[in-house]
């Protein structure tokens, strides 16, 4: 276990104060992460062994800060404002590492900002679509059908974990309020449909991309590796077996060898 | 006390094992396996008859409201019924209650000034405009509304009906929802600075905040009857008081389902399937689709899993499929009974709960139409005389339309 810190900055003319997590040593990685809230998590351990691993919380998701969601209006704002907090953090072009959710805002960064970012690793990103692979709607969805749909193996302990609730009132609370937030902020930028025209700018990533899937996804169909694959030039998809929508932890050692091998300078 | 009857326009025969069958009355049952059209039209020519016959019968105020997508209660535009009940009601004192359009839905929601402007018009200035934030069913997953976003537009849209009603001269809307560069909305309302305003709610604080910083009355809608609703109301008249605001009863509206027969046996045997098709077939919607995350604000997602407020109510809907007629009776979800039954748990109601503006819901769930006429009748001739003289010699009802506040004859289908 790396030692990892909090640090509390101040974006957007001061009015988001995410949490930024921040751990290791070594060449600057961002991740971002997805619609259910950050967990420092393994595959974080395994990167900060490396990198400096900075994590911040999207806007909005951070405790004492919800109304940071509200000073951004679209996704339009949201790349704007990962562009200054990149700035404040004092990072030109670091990797840049994003899951599901945060998956779609990478992409929309460096498209946007193609220098911005340095290299680029999707773990099973939204933000295509395709009618005869529709997206579940996580929103909707009670919490056992998204572990159904999110798990390979949705009785093991990493599944079974997204169901337990704490003994304690007060905690079990503070996760329900928690968790609910992070998908109200985040599915701000995404309702109804995650498709907010990424597939016109996709084109202009210029970073060496890595896209990471599980083949057993079944949130977000392993049939949008192609789609995201064939739209960013020379990048490469690795699809990873026994894994669903969360391969970085379900098959810790080998998605993070392979995330090491892409992005080592 | 002004009595209304809601109407919500159900599907009348849904199939015995619907609720086991089928996902959810609300968003996506199937009109392929489930829906006849036939059937349909013959349910709205049934609703606006029952509306009109509760007019003539001597109701103050017929309500009709806006779903989408489902077999609860189907009326896409509310004020397409609106229209007819108005036409078909002229002449007879009666308000046409618009429970209504719901603003974040309507877009641009110079539609909804529009509309209701026709209705004051049509009916000679006898409009309460309800202005509904709208479930989230409709909002969001219907009409793809994003969650965090629902509100925000609901006032938005709020402020713009009322300033294309109120403004001396033509204006440019720049909103955050809605940019329009010429708003002069024709026709205007014949009331005057425009017409009651009624703010359904379900007890969130924001909604008080938001009625009273308008002065608009505050229309709690629920169907888990005055027991259930006592806290709410409690809630809403000790905030009422806490702002120094005059705690006139006719600021607050109440919607109950009332079923009426000669005897308390004769009601249960009448009413019970119905009843029961209402709580089960009816109301078969997934929690989920209650709340997605963001439908809430912060404070108030905050407050009520602190409260457990979800939970309680969630829990106590599991229950209801083995319930009979003494149940719902007994839980206030239903006052059901004789006469004299109803009448007085009406008027206890009425009176602990502080409401001016009382709401019934007289068709229920499958209820065939003649049994529904019978409703009307035994309710409008028996029960609403005794509840009729509730506040009037204390208060006035500020948020009726003024042409109608002195008292109905007792049936003007008689003369």
């Amino acid at each position: 276990m790396v030692a990892v810190q909090e640090q509390t900055v101040s974006v957007w003319k001061n009015q988001i104060n995410p949490k930024v997590h921040v751990a290791g040593s070594g060449p600057a990685v961002v991740f971002l992460h997805g619609a259910y809230g950050l967990t420092w998590d393994p595959f974080l351990d395994t990167l900060a062994e490396q990198y400096t691993v900075y994590a911040p919380e999207h806007p909005g998701t951070t405790l004492g800060d919800p109304d940071g969601v509200k000073a951004l209006d679209d996704l339009w704002d949201l790349v704007l404002y990962y562009d200054e907090l990149f700035a404040q953090l004092g990072l030109d072009s670091p990797t840049v590492i994003g899951h599901s959710f945060g998956g779609m805002v990478a992409s929309e960064i460096a498209a946007c900002y193609p220098q911005r970012v340095g290299k680029l690793v999707l773990l099973s990103p939204i933000g295509l679509w395709r009618d005869d692979a529709p997206v579940k709607n996580w929103m909707i969805l009670p919490m056992e059908e998204v572990v159904k749909a999110a798990f390979y193996d949705p009785s093991g302990p990493l599944a079974q974990q997204m169901l337990t609730v704490p003994e304690d009132e007060k905690e079990a609370q503070d996760l329900q309020i928690r968790v609910t937030w992070s998908l109200a902020c985040t599915g701000k930028f995404v309702w109804p449909i995650p498709d907010k025209g990424l597939k016109k700018r996709i084109h202009r990533i210029a970073a060496p991309t890595l896209i990471v899937w599980g083949t057993e996804d079944k949130l977000v169909p392993p049939a949008y590796a192609e789609e995201f694959g064939s739209r960013i030039a020379g990048s490469q998809i690795a699809m990873v077996e026994q894994a669903a929508h969360v391969p970085q932890l379900e098959q810790l050692g080998r998605v993070s060898g392979l995330v090491r091998d892409f992005i080592q300078p | 006390m002004k009595v209304s009857m809601f109407h919500l326009m159900p599907y009348r025969d849904l199939p015995d094992d619907f609720e086991q069958k089928y996902h959810s009355v609300w968003v996506d049952p199937p009109w392929t396996e489930l829906g006849d059209a036939e059937k349909v039209g013959q349910y709205y020519n049934w609703s606006l008859d029952e509306l009109i016959h509760a007019a003539k019968a001597g109701m103050d105020g017929i309500c009709v409201n806006e779903h989408h997508q489902n077999a609860y209660g189907f009326m896409p535009n509310p004020n397409l019924m609106g229209s007819v009940l108005a036409r078909a009601t002229n002449g007879m004192d009666v308000a046409v209650v618009q429970m209504g359009s719901t603003l974040p839905t309507t877009n641009p929601p110079t539609r909804v000034a529009e509309e209701y402007g026709m209705l004051d018009t049509i009916s000679g200035g006898r409009l309460v405009a309800g202005m509904p934030l709208g479930t989230a069913m409709d909002a969001t997953l219907c009409a793809g509304i994003t969650p965090i976003e629902q509100r925000e537009r609901y006032y938005e849209a709020h402020d713009l009906i009322l300033k294309a009603w109120t403004a001396d001269d033509i204006f440019a809307w720049n909103g955050k929802y809605y940019q329009l560069p010429k708003v002069n909305v024709w026709p205007r309302p014949i009331q005057q600075p425009h017409p009651p305003v009624w703010i359904p709610g379900l007890g969130s604080l924001s909604t008080w905040e938001f009625a009273a910083q308008h002065n608009h009355c505050y229309c709690f809608l629920s169907y888990y009857g005055p027991k259930a609703g006592k806290s709410v109301m409690d809630g809403f008249w000790q905030f009422i008081g806490d702002r120094g605001i005059e705690p006139n009863p006719y600021r607050a509206g109440f919607l109950q389902l009332v079923a009426v027969a000669e005897t308390d046996a004769k009601a249960e045997a009448l009413y019970e399937r119905h009843i029961q098709y209402f709580y089960n077939k009816s109301l078969h919607i997934p929690p989920e689709y209650f709340f997605p995350p963001g439908h809430q604000d912060y404070r108030s997602l905050e407050n009520n899993i602190r409260k457990g407020i979800f939970k309680s109510y969630f829990d106590k809907l599991d229950s209801i499929p083995n319930w009979r007629f003494k149940d719902f009776v007994d839980e206030g979800f239903v006052i059901a009974g004789s006469p004299a039954t109803v009448r007085d748990m009406l008027a206890d109601a009425a009176k602990d709960l502080r409401i001016g503006n009382l709401m019934v819901l007289l068709h229920i769930g499958s209820m065939p139409h003649d049994l529904t006429l019978k409703n009307i009748d035994m309710f409008s001739s028996e029960v609403m005389p005794h509840i009729h003289d509730m506040w009037d010699n204390q208060w006035e009802n500020h948020w009726w339309p003024e042409r109608l506040r002195t008292k109905r004859p007792a049936s003007i289908a008689a003369l």
